[in-house]
């Protein structure tokens, strides 16, 4: 049986209007609610789901931020993980923490919890990166299975369906692999009320970068941050022949 | 940013499915007048002459008269309602709407004030041809005090708009109900609407703190002050307060906004009966004191049949019922412990048999998004006859067992749900089509039976023109006498919204 280890990343949450900061440097996320990246609430479910198939025998879930991101592994131990590790990167470490960073924190916390699958969502709706199973996958090299949307036992090892464009693309992989996990894969469970009580005692281990020997010196500099253009406003036309005229004169027809 | 959330935003359950699910039927409901039986008063018709008079203070645009434009005009949300009006007038400012009913009142043509449309007792619909006076154009936000919390706007705003604008401003609207995205803070006024935090945040009788109003006759009732404290006379706004367009058309309003809660928490319940439901509201007010902000409930059919016609998730497992406890505070910290240690207490009491608890504003969305859609889903499963009545909370649940066993198989389902916490039940009847039979097992028996235990026949949805002939089951006949008097003196020729509200006198 597996052991599988999920990433998990605290976001703002999808509902709420995000803002860009005066300066231009990020977006505002001071008394913004947050709460767990959607593609890794599938990850988490998935990891869960083959646990409860008894194709894994332990779920750990990974969080790399500040002390809040301990509210989102939380959330991952109430959805059914066995156990949270919180790698601790917090002020303007965090600012800067790109992809690359967290794909060397996951390998290494791989190898030392022994783990043999690696399931991340497929991106992070905040930084829209979509390089975290890739290059953990390279770190490790291992196989990979991205924008899986489903995921079964085959004998040698796992067989995933992918959406690509057009179509689904199905590979084969041995295990060890890592897995990034797509829109359809699963519909992610609510936490009920036991598991929410029995997640505050499950075991939240937390470490640092520095601990695991990932250097997380900066890469990339973010120049500006910028909201997207505002839709001009429409107007109401009196009649088809205007609109068709309209249509001609912006060049649309 | 954009890409994987546009792709959220189909999976997370959609926001505006009640348009959807409105017109999933195309048939055109009955006549009112025929369906109900209804005889035309004596009102004057309306001529071109008339139509030419509109369009010279609205201008052509703002006089709908084709058949296909008015049509939505004449029918209701629930599609039980449908007038035969050939025009619609879209005022944009209070002096039009001024001139529109001074001219009308003198050439005694009767009118219908409509806001959203989103009434649930036909009252927003013409029952003959009464010209709709549609309020869609007067909403513009006029004042905000970010201070006393006293937002000041035209009728015609869209409550969810409202609620947008003061939350950018730390506030929030004192009302929330399913229709938000459609009805207007003028229709929440005439309507006195409840909704789903008035357990926290009170009737609009507190939070109105005055408004602007055109009589009959065209005269401008200005009681728009933005006061807490006003006791100079008669508190006349009170009188446009539910008055559900038949004392005059609400053209402005001011009403006080409460601070945005830092902390919301919601959480859905499975509980195992009634009863236990009222023992769990205790134990809500009692643990969770101030921070409550909703208590709602929903019996199983309520809620599986939603998830199902919806294409929704129910967050727990099938459960009797299910209720909805939401808490708005300040400091996340301590409303959490508060409510952990309600939930640890009821999960082990076995009041709650399971559940689950978020503050993320998503998941929270979802959740509130099965309860607030019931209403509509039922729609798409055949004809709705809906009941929305008050009962003393030991008699709360009573009446739907007891409209099960006397319709049988005659109904499709029965369902109870709503706002437990302020003792108002929504009963909704299915049929697979109107039929008489039905109508005649369910009213008055529903009327009487809330009587018997001195209930509201109308919590609060109001009277409109589906209810007056029951109105006397919670009003008696002196009080009766004295709305007539009132409406009388406001609205001597009966022009604003005729066949609404008061019963017929014989
Ligand atoms: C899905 C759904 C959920 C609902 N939930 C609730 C709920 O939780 N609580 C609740 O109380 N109600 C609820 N309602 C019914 C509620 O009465 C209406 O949604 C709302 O208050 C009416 O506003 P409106 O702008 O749509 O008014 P309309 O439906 O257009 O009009 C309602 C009445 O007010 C009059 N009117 C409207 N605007 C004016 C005006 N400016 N001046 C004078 N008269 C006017 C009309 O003549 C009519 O009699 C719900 C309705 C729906 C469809
Ligand atoms: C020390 C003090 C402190 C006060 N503080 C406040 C305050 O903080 N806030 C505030 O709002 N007011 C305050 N008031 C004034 C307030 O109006 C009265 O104290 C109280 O509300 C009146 O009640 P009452 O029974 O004494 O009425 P009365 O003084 O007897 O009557 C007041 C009016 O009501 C009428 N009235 C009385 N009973 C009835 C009835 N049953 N039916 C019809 N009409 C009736 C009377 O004709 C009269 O017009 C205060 C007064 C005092 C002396």
């Amino acid at each position: 049986m597996s052991r599988v280890l999920v990433g998990v990343k605290r976001v703002i949450d999808y509902a709420v209007k995000i803002r860009v900061k005066p300066d231009k440097s990020g977006v505002v996320t001071d008394g913004v609610k947050h709460s767990m990246n959607p593609f890794d609430e599938i990850a988490v479910e998935e990891a869960v789901r083959m646990k409860e198939k008894k194709l894994a025998s332990e779920v750990i879930a990974v969080s790399c931020g500040p002390a809040q991101a301990q509210e989102t592994l939380r959330t991952a131990l109430a959805m059914g993980a066995d156990r949270a590790i919180h790698v601790e990167v917090a002020g303007a470490e965090y600012e800067t923490l790109q992809p690359l960073h967290v794909a060397k924190i996951l390998a290494k916390l791989t190898k030392d919890e022994k783990a043999d699958i690696v399931i991340v969502g497929k991106q992070a709706i905040d930084d829209d990166s979509n390089q975290t199973a890739q290059m953990t996958a390279a770190m490790l090299d291992w196989p990979q299975g991205v924008f899986a949307s489903k995921v079964e036992k085959s004998d040698s090892g796992l067989t995933v369906t992918r959406e690509i464009d057009g179509g689904l693309e199905v590979v084969k992989t041995k295990l060890p692999a890592v897995l990034s996990a797509d829109l359809r894969l699963n519909e992610p469970r609510y936490a009920t009320l036991p598991n929410i009580m029995k997640a505050k005692k499950k075991p939240l281990k937390k470490i640092s970068a520095k601990d695991l020997g990932v250097d997380l010196s900066p890469r990339i500099k973010v120049v500006s941050v910028e909201d997207p253009p505002v839709r001009q406003a429409g107007s109401v036309v009196p009649d088809v022949d205007t609109l068709v005229a309209k249509l001609k004169e912006g060049g649309h027809v | 940013m954009l890409s994987p959330f546009r792709f959220l935003v189909a999976y997370v359950p959609k926001l505006h499915g009640l348009a959807q699910v409105r017109y999933a039927s195309q048939v055109l409901p009955q006549l009112s007048a025929e369906k109900y039986n209804v005889k035309r008063k004596n009102y004057a018709n309306v001529h071109n002459s008339d139509i030419n008079y509109f369009k010279s203070i609205l201008g052509e645009e703002r006089v709908l008269t084709d058949k296909d434009e008015v049509m939505p005009f004449n029918t209701d949300w629930l599609r039980s309602c449908r007038g035969q009006s050939q025009v619609v007038l879209k005022p944009k400012s209070t002096e039009e709407v001024s001139q529109i009913l001074s001219y009308c009142n003198k050439k005694c043509l009767a009118v219908c004030p409509q806001g959203g449309n989103t009434g649930l007792v036909g009252g927003s619909v013409p029952v003959y041809d009464e010209i709709v006076i549609n309020l869609m154009l007067m909403n513009k936000i006029i004042s905000l005090d970010e201070i006393s919390g006293a937002l000041v706007c035209e009728s015609g705003c869209v409550l969810e708009n409202l609620d947008t604008y003061v939350r950018e401003h730390n506030l929030i609207m004192p009302l929330d109900l399913g229709a938000k995205g459609s009805c207007q803070i003028g229709g929440n006024i005439s309507t006195n609407a409840g909704g789903l935090r008035l357990l926290r945040y009170g009737n609009l009788h507190g939070s109105v703190l005055g408004l602007e109003a055109v009589k009959a006759d065209g005269t401008v009732i200005d009681c728009l002050r933005s006061l807490k404290k006003d006791n100079t006379g008669y508190h006349l706004k009170h009188l446009f307060i539910g008055s559900e367009g038949t004392l005059g058309v609400v053209t402005k309003v001011a009403i006080h906004c409460p601070v945005l809660p830092k902390a919301v928490t919601l959480g859905f319940f499975g509980v195992k009966s009634f009863e236990n439901i009222l023992e769990l509201y205790n134990s809500a007010k009692s643990s969770l004191g101030e921070i409550l902000s909703a208590f709602e409930m929903a019996d199983n059919t309520a809620i599986t049949h939603t998830v199902k016609n919806l294409n929704l998730t129910n967050p727990i497992a099938d459960y009797p019922f299910y209720v909805l406890v939401e808490t708005h505070g300040s400091n996340e910290v301590h409303d959490g412990e508060k409510l952990s240690s309600f939930l640890e207490k009821e999960m082990q009491s076995g009041l709650i048999l399971d559940g689950t608890v978020t503050s993320e504003p998503a998941k929270m969305h979802s959740i509130w998004n099965i309860r607030e859609s019931i209403a509509a889903s039922f729609l798409v499963e055949g004809y709705v006859f809906k009941y929305d009545v008050s009962l003393p909370q030991k008699h709360y649940y009573e009446i739907v067992p007891k409209l099960k066993q006397r319709l049988g198989d005659k109904a499709s389902s029965v369902i109870g749900y709503g706002h437990v916490g302020d003792g108002n039940i929504h009963i909704n009847v299915t049929v697979p089509q109107y039929n008489k039979e039905v109508l005649s097992l369910l009213e008055p028996f529903i009327f009487e039976e809330v009587s018997k235990v001195k209930g509201s026949v109308s919590a609060e949805h109001g009277i409109g023109f589906r209810k007056p002939q029951f109105i006397h089951f919670s009003k008696d006949s002196t009080t009766l006498d004295l709305m007539r008097d009132l409406k009388q003196l406001m609205d001597p020729n009966g022009i604003l919204n005729p066949y609404k509200v008061l019963p017929d006198t014989n």
